[in-house]
């Protein structure tokens, strides 16, 4: 119902139109569409001034149901799903589900598909690293970084194209070992990748390094102390970079990590300073890991010699009735995973990501739950931003790596 | 600070007068891999048959519940497919797809294949909604009918394609020679 004002009946009360609080303190909603939140992030912020005073994060914009999407897939759909969930490293999600599964049926694949699972999922820290640099880059002004880190994730995505016929969702591990084998001359292509990047980052470095927008912005800005990131359930390079050497891959090897020499950087301020420091050293320890794997590739089988669980070669179904009836099989039933439940933790490329699988001993899984490292990066964010300048908030959530596919799952 | 400055300029004005990196996209495509997962295709044998036989190991094997398959019989005289039955009906809804291949891992014939071909955009949901018409592929392909599993096979060749049953006049000879075209 409208009102008709007339000019000599105006009469406003200033004093209604205030926003509670005290002094000049202002509640500003930023997103959940906010080009520099790094996916759907609606922050509310509390601000006095430029200081933030308070901030709280709202999360939930990119839901898509994904753990219970998986309870109704056979254990070998569900990795297709759960592939969706941190979409900037699909094989730390594939590589930890199928380990936990793994783990259930008390299976463990052939050599040669242990270090191509290690190889490929090193290659993917590398190419989520390299996101990360450029979108930080591009939040705090430099477009060129955003550019030569996309390269280098390219190049990347290339080798994954090459071995599962995808670019960003390559669903390329399963119960068991591997899709398939890597196809001929991938083991060059990797090599010539490895050779290419460690100079593309040294490039990047030499930008970035001394660069005194960039110390300015990111040194001091956004600090989290060890004991306050421990509290929150930090992990990952988010954590190492207030000084906690905490690294999956060390304290709780899977995989066979163990088999690896590598080195976990770690840094000392807990500023978004050195979460860039630690995530670059990390680039090139994985690049270490890498070249290792491909010295310890020999050829071989790929898979569990077990045709309850791995299919079997297509040539083999015209030949071999034993061999179709099993194809069949798996397909249309899947396999049974004995009950009971596990908790396969990994190191993504953002942190800690445990998968937490139930079985009841029949052909789906009953229940995945995943720790998401990301979603307790974004409720980590009050305590970086506390304080900060409203203009540096999105250095800090940049600095903090959150993929919101994984945060909403 | 200058010097650093300056330092980060020369090496984006050193990799200014590299070899550019990106593509001029619509013009110009990148080569896609051997394996890429792309739009699906249905093969034919060499000699014209499909190889589809219409057994929904496919629609059971797709988590998004993407394909439909229905499949008849068939003719003895005019066969679609070696063996007893064929697929009548064949759909993938391209808007369910996500592309991960459990489709054609799922294939006990070959048949099914996700080809290169990853531009599909279009205008109306259902002409997203591929079936025969779209996925059977008119050529022959390499493979030949594995006579061990037809034992009663005697060069059947296929009369008619499309899903309505409609005589095309394709035979194999005509298949043949379109593929040599
Ligand atoms: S590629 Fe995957 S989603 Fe698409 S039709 Fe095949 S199985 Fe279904
Ligand atoms: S495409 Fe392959 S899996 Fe699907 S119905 Fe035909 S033969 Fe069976």
């Amino acid at each position: 119902m409208s009102r008709i004002v007339q000019s000599g009946q105006y009469q406003l009360n200033v004093d209604d139109l205030k926003i509670a609080g005290s002094g000049d303190r202002m509640t500003l909603s930023i997103g959940p569409h906010h080009p520099s939140t790094h996916g759907v992030l609606r922050v509310i912020l509390e601000i006095e001034g430029e200081r933030i005073i308070k901030a709280t994060p709202e999360v939930g914009f990119l839901h898509t149901g994904i753990e219970k999407n998986a309870e109704h897939l056979t254990w070998t759909q569900a990795i297709t799903v759960l592939d969706r969930m941190d979409y900037l490293a699909p094989l730390s999600n594939n590589l930890g589900y199928v380990l936990a599964v793994e783990k259930l049926l008390g299976i463990e694949p052939p050599p040669r598909g242990r270090t191509i699972r290690i190889l490929l999922t090193e290659l993917q820290r590398i190419a989520s690293h390299a996101i990360w640099l450029g979108t930080t880059a591009l939040d705090i002004g430099s477009q060129s970084v955003l550019m030569y880190a996309f390269h280098i994730r390219e190049l990347i995505l290339d080798l994954f194209e090459e071995a599962s016929g995808a670019r960003m969702n390559p669903s390329y591990f399963r119960v068991g070992g591997l899709a398939e084998d890597v196809p001929e001359g991938f083991e060059e292509k990797v090599r010539a990748f490895l050779d290419e990047m460690p100079k593309r980052l040294k490039e990047i470095r030499t930008i970035l390094d001394k660069n005194p927008i960039w110390l300015d912005r990111l040194k001091g800005v956004g600090v989290i102390d060890a004991d306050r990131a421990l509290a929150l359930g930090v992990t990952g390079p988010n954590l190492r970079a207030s000084g906690v050497p905490y690294d999956v891959r060390k304290a709780y090897p899977y995989a066979g990590y163990d088999e690896y020499e590598f080195d976990v950087p770690v840094g000392e301020n807990g500023d978004s300073y050195d979460r860039y420091l630690v995530r670059v050293l990390e680039m090139m320890e994985s690049h270490r890991i890498c070249r290792q794997a491909l010295e310890r590739l020999e050829p071989g089988p790929v898979n569990v010699d077990d045709r309850k669980i791995v299919l079997p070669p297509k040539e083999e179904l015209r030949h071999s009735m034993e061999a179709l009836i099993h194809h069949f099989k798996l397909v249309s039933y899947g396999f049974d995973v004995p009950a009971g439940e596990v908790y396969q933790a990994l190191e993504s490329p953002r942190g800690e990501i445990g998968f937490y699988v139930v079985s009841n001993g029949k052909n789906k899984p009953w229940r995945v739950r995943v720790r998401g490292p990301a979603f307790y990066h974004v409720f980590a964010l009050p305590a970086m931003m506390e304080g900060a300048l409203l203009a540096d908030m999105v250095a800090v959530i940049a600095s903090a790596d959150p993929v919101f596919g994984e945060v909403d799952r | 600070m200058l010097k650093a400055i300056a330092q980060g300029m020369g090496t984006t004005l050193r990799i200014l007068f590299r070899k550019k990196e990106t593509i001029a996209y619509p013009y110009e495509k990148k080569p896609r891999s051997e394996r890429f997962r792309g739009r699906h295709e249905l093969r034919r044998y060499s000699n014209g048959l499909e190889m589809c036989i219409g057994c929904e190991l496919c629609q059971v094997a797709c988590p998004a519940a993407a394909i439909t398959v229905m499949p008849a019989e068939n003719d003895p005289e005019r066969p679609n497919s070696p063996g007893e039955r064929y697929a009548w009906k064949y759909e993938v809804d391209m808007l369910r797809c996500i592309f991960c291949g459990l489709c054609e891992e799922a294939c006990p014939t070959q048949a099914l294949h996700l080809t290169q071909e990853n531009e599909l955009a279009d205008f109306t949901r259902d002409s997203f909604i591929y079936a025969r018409d779209r996925l059977v592929n008119q050529h022959t392909s390499d493979f030949t009918v594995p006579v061990n599993v037809y034992p009663e096979y005697n060069g059947w060749v296929p009369m008619h394609d499309g899903a309505d049953g409609r005589e095309t006049g394709r035979g194999p000879q005509a298949l043949r020679e379109a593929d040599k075209a």
